[in-house]
């Protein structure tokens, strides 16, 4: 058995995969199977309509659209928790990060669109181009706002980062609303039309009345967030650059006086988490169809929630916590109207989904998986 | 401590200068006509001072193409129309500002706008939930402001003698989307969704108890702020499938909104109002807007091309400013006009140059043959009668969108109070 899980295929492939699928499935079965179950209490009190069977009808709909931005908000929260796991705080600019990295994928294909290469070139050699530009650009970024912001402050008391990064954030929205408004006046950046993401395979299940339907832009999201979390996993967990930045998590002083260049493996965490940042970016413009120099702001907010529900500082917490997060989300506003009779719209998802926050909080104030890491000084 | 005293002082008697200094324009501005009031009739115009005219509208963000278009009608119209006031020897001047089409802003704004004494009018603002709070700020400063866009029956039935617009209201314009839906659409069920702002979730109000009245099923009533990613709403939408989606919001929010609705299966119609009324929509929503069932909108402001006396007014703006106007430019066109030509009827009976107060006055007592109609307010600042547009899309990008059409558009009277 100690073979078996020493091999580096089972290790690094086989392991991380199985986890995402656990931790997706288990998810999304346990608030399935609690909002059916709530259904079957409530039946008897809607005279209306069937709760049971409206609640069936739109269930695997809601399930994948809440993994799909549950992965998103994953794939930002670990940007957060990777800087909070060597520096100890909270890096509030990623949200930034995020959303230039989006705007670069954005331009890049209006540009191939401008150019006419759009509708020649391959649809996923395109998205895989605004992808690496975007991680390009947002890893650099990230390094450059650490240089700038944090490094400086790197013996100062953890809340004045704290604030640098704040500060940051404001900074680099307007500085994007600055650039993208100084030819047209316009800050909107609209995606282009092109390949066929827009289409649905259909899946037929028999049992089950409607057909699922996968938007082959979710898939294509979900798949590419799936490979970054692995390829992360082998990063940190397989590589020597990883164990530098294990080490310099756990004991900064000591890691350096092992000749751990510190200051490098810092910058090295701001780029993974920066360029995680801006590929999420890039697959979230593809969703959304249009971004704007503010649009970070909420799904940074959330990804940061994620990274807090999972166990701030522990990767698989961040996945953990992101996937629960965008299910939560995602049932709550699709389900609420319907189980209060319309009484609360969609506008409460929030309040529902930080509820059960707090909650979790109350009972594990490490967060889910937060045990691993010990409060350091 | 000496030092502080004497620091102290500079700064009060500092002050004291720049008080004085503030409170001499008044007292010129009466004497003023005195002197100068024989050689105006035969002369060259003897320098009266400056007057400015302000307009708020968002010119950066997401719907500055809109604030923009308000702001370019002003400023053409003051152009063209400020010829009387500069032959009676003022120096009239446009002071735009930029809301961003916040509240906050606005009022930041607002607060600038009234502190200079030299603005005697305003335009603005486009949206009711910046206008409504930054009108508290002009009824406080006596400052008379012409809304040529808001249409929250609050604007006006607050009473000011301040505030006045120049559209309709969305307690007419929301019904008049409902009786579309159930008399030409013959829709029986709707799916309400709007933008938690003062005029969304106004106009979503007034909507739903419109279609209530008549019989029309409300499957579900929902506020969101959310701008990219709107999942979560379209999966019940989509199941319940409703004749037709209400969106009562603005365009940048509403394309992206029904793109995705399209996309996941929806084939009913959608349904807007007047904040739908720009080409950017096409550009965001695509063929969304033609494919199902399509999608129109009601609206305060018709095309330029709805109004026969705007003809020249078309030509002009496109020469200007090399683009065709949108929505609303017209109106700021019009009551950059009432602007003019009050403060104009103010300052004749003033002899000299008008206070605030007077040009409100003045704003109340007009009748102006204006592009879009002609303009006269009733007590509260609304006109007796305003136009409504019904129009339905058929664009599919920004370059097609005059090609929609008017399906109807009739006289409403205001509610009054």
């Amino acid at each position: 058995m100690k073979q078996f899980t020493s091999n580096p295929f089972y290790k690094f492939i086989i392991f991380p995969i199985g986890q995402i699928l656990v931790f997706a499935l288990g998810a999304s079965l346990v608030l399935s199977l609690f909002t059916v179950l709530l259904a079957y209490i409530f039946r008897s009190a809607m005279t209306e309509f069937d709760l049971v069977e409206r609640v069936l009808l739109i269930l695997p709909q809601v399930v994948i659209n809440g993994l799909t931005i549950g992965f998103v908000y994953s794939t930002i929260a670990l940007g957060y928790t990777m800087v909070y796991g060597v520096l100890e705080f909270i890096n509030f600019s990623h949200s930034e990060i995020f959303m230039v990295g989006g705007i670069v994928g954005v331009e890049l294909m209006a540009y191939f669109d401008h150019t006419g290469a759009l509708q020649t070139m391959n649809q996923y050699v395109i998205i895989a181009l605004a992808i690496l530009l975007g991680m390009v650009i947002s890893g650099s970024l990230a390094v450059t706002v650490e240089r700038v912001a944090y490094k400086p402050l790197r013996g100062a008391p953890r809340l004045v980062p704290l604030i640098s990064a704040i500060g940051m954030s404001f900074f680099l929205q307007d500085a994007v609303r600055l650039i993208l408004s100084l030819t047209t006046g316009e800050f909107n950046v609209i995606l282009p039309n092109f390949g066929t993401f827009d289409e649905f395979l259909i899946l037929a299940v028999p049992g089950i009345a409607t057909p699922l339907r996968f938007q082959i832009k979710s898939i294509l999201l979900v798949g590419v967030t799936v490979l970054m979390l692995v390829g992360l996993n082998y990063l940190v967990n397989g590589t020597k650059i990883g164990k530098a930045i294990r080490a310099v998590a756990q004991d900064r002083p000591s890691a350096s006086l092992m000749g751990i260049n510190v200051n490098m493996i810092i910058s090295i965490t701001f780029l993974i988490g920066g360029a995680l940042g801006g590929a999420a970016g890039v697959l979230f413009a593809l969703k959304a169809t249009k971004l704007d120099p503010f649009v970070g702001f909420f799904p940074g907010l959330k990804a940061f929630t994620a990274a807090v529900l999972g166990g701030i500082g522990n990767l698989t917490g961040a996945l953990l916590g992101g996937l629960i997060l965008g299910l939560l989300e995602s049932f709550s506003a699709s389900y609420l109207s319907t189980f209060t009779n319309g009484a609360f719209g969609a506008e409460y998802k929030d309040i529902f989904a930080f509820a059960v926050l707090i909650l979790v909080l109350i009972l594990r104030p490490s967060g889910l998986l937060g045990q691993t890491v010990g409060q350091k000084a | 401590m000496n030092k502080r005293l004497l620091a102290l002082l500079s700064v009060l008697v500092l002050a004291s200068m720049v008080l004085a200094a503030c409170g001499t324009p008044a007292p010129v501005a009466t004497e003023a006509p005195v002197v100068t009031e024989a050689p105006v009739a035969t002369e060259a115009p003897v320098s009266m001072g400056t007057i400015k005219i302000a307009t708020q509208s968002p010119l950066s963000g997401g719907q500055s193409l809109l604030g923009v278009a308000i702001k370019q009608g002003a400023e053409l119209a003051l152009e063209q129309l400020g010829g009387d006031l500069a032959a009676m020897g003022y120096d009239v001047q446009l002071a735009p500002y930029d809301d961003q089409a916040t509240p906050d802003v606005g009022v930041a704004n607002a607060k600038n706008i009234v502190a200079d004494s030299e603005i005697l009018c305003g335009v603005g603002h486009l949206n009711s939930g910046v206008m409504i709070p930054s009108s508290e700020e002009y009824h406080t400063a006596g400052l008379a402001f012409i809304s040529p866009a808001n249409t929250n029956p609050v604007v006006t039935t607050r009473g000011y003698l301040e505030v006045n617009r120049i559209v309709g209201r969305d307690d007419v314009q929301a019904p008049a989307a409902e009786e579309y839906a159930f008399s030409t659409l013959g829709a029986k069920s709707v799916f309400i969704i709007h933008d938690k702002t003062a005029y969304g979730q106004g106009v979503a109000e007034f909507f739903r108890v419109a279609a209530e009245e008549d019989g029309i099923t409300v499957v579900d009533f929902v506020g969101t702020e959310e701008t990219a990613n709107f999942d979560a709403i379209i999966a019940p939408l989509v199941a319940s499938t409703p004749d037709v989606v209400f969106f009562a919001g603005i365009y940048n929010q509403a394309g992206v909104f029904f793109k995705q609705a399209r996309e996941a299966g929806f084939e009913g119609t959608f349904l807007g109002t007047d904040g739908m009324d720009s080409s950017d929509l096409a550009d965001l929503a695509g063929d969304a807007l033609t494919t199902g069932g399509g999608m129109a909108y009601t609206t305060v402001a018709g095309p330029a091309s709805a109004y026969p006396s705007a003809a020249q007014f078309v030509e002009d703006y496109t020469a200007k400013y090399g683009a065709a106007p949108e929505a609303y430019a017209s109106q700021g066109y019009d009551a950059m006009g009432v602007c003019l030509a009050s403060i104009k009827a103010a300052a004749e009976a003033a002899g000299g140059t008008p206070t605030r107060a007077q040009v409100a006055e003045a704003i109340r007592a007009i009748s102006y043959e204006g592009l879009t109609s002609t303009i006269a307010f009733d007590d509260i600042g609304d006109l007796p009668f305003a136009k409504y547009f019904i129009i339905k899309v058929n664009a599919t990008s920004k370059d097609t969108w005059g090609t929609n059409e008017i399906i109807a558009s009739f006289d409403l009277p205001s509610p009054g109070k």
